[in-house]
């Protein structure tokens, strides 16, 4: 009488039994002698230095988006891989539609020029005899000033 | 909570039959923790590798502090690596073993007397329960040194200790 369903429910639940009770068994049972020397955070041995909330490059982003698109895609492509004996050529040509989509929108990305990695150019300062350090900002008001 | 913290004054039988479970569960399953310092740390990867299998004994090398049991310190222990040492000692739980292997560790070894930049003995940053001698020790000779401690590990008890 159980359903498909109930089946996935009574897996559920023993699951969350065993779990549950084994983190309820340590917690009876595990010796507990906290120190601030032991509570503190593993880094191979060395002091952590700063928060672990750091700031990630910008560029990251774009990088992240497109990787989380073709991502959900494979996720796609695994139901249809499953029933594609079924439905035949109506299911090929239907996912041909959605990659088709999906490719568009890569091209797109790839023409504007997303995906490149923007590298900044550093701005080089140099010694120049008798006018000092110059950097290319100031190397026309340098010259200027020594004319 | 922590009921394993609890010691009790009279053994019973039921205190016995924890005990021996508890400990043949600690003893079969001392997981290492996965460092190695100087030439030590070769024989004690031999003694890792499948001619002596240390995974026989459940040795199992684990890449975090919060897993392991036991700390094997495999070589030299330089006055840098000491602090670290202690801060990885610290980091693991308890019940916790620390075995010295080699000379260096166990006293410094051949940097006893001109060795300005080595720690004399690393039991003076953190407490060892079994020395293992040698320069470097064979792998037989880490194996006898691990199953020393597995016979500590046999012999303890939540009861308290009887003193004569």
């Amino acid at each position: 009488m159980i359903t498909d369903f109930g089946r996935i429910l009574i897996f559920l639940l023993i699951g969350a039994v065993f779990t549950g009770g084994g983190l309820a068994a340590s917690w009876v049972l595990r010796p507990r002698r906290p120190y601030p020397g032991k509570l503190s955070t593993y880094e191979c041995g060395e002091e952590p230095i700063g928060g672990s909330w750091v700031k990630f490059n910008i560029r990251f982003y774009v990088v992240a988006l497109i990787f989380l698109v073709f991502d959900v895609e494979v996720v796609f492509l695994f139901p249809w891989a499953l029933v594609f004996k079924e439905f035949g050529m109506f299911a090929f040509i239907e996912m041909v539609v959605f990659l088709a989509i999906l490719i568009v929108g890569y091209a797109y990305v790839w023409v504007k020029g997303d995906l490149d990695w923007d590298k900044p150019v550093p701005r080089v300062s140099r010694y120049v005899k008798g006018v000092g350090v110059v950097s290319d900002e100031t190397a026309d008001v340098n010259e200027h000033a020594a004319a | 909570m922590g009921l394993l913290d609890k010691q009790f004054d009279n053994s019973n039988i039921v205190i016995t039959s924890l005990d021996s479970l508890l400990n043949w569960a600690r003893l079969s399953s001392l997981y290492q923790l996965q460092f190695g310092l100087a030439c030590c740390a070769i024989e004690m990867m031999a003694a890792s590798a499948s001619n002596f299998d240390m995974m026989r004994f459940g040795v199992i090398p684990r890449a975090t502090p919060r897993q392991v049991d036991v700390m094997i310190v495999s070589g030299t222990v330089t006055l840098k690596m000491a602090s670290r040492i202690k801060k990885l000692f610290d980091q693991m739980a308890e019940p916790r073993y620390v075995i010295s292997m080699g000379s260096c560790s166990n006293c410094g070894g051949p940097y006893w007397e001109h060795g300005y930049h080595v720690l004399k003995g690393v039991d003076r940053v953190i407490p060892v329960d079994v020395y293992v001698p040698g320069c470097p020790p064979r792998p037989e000779a880490l194996i006898e040194g691990l199953m020393k401690l597995q016979e500590k590990v046999r012999n303890e008890s939540l009861a308290k200790k009887k003193i004569a």
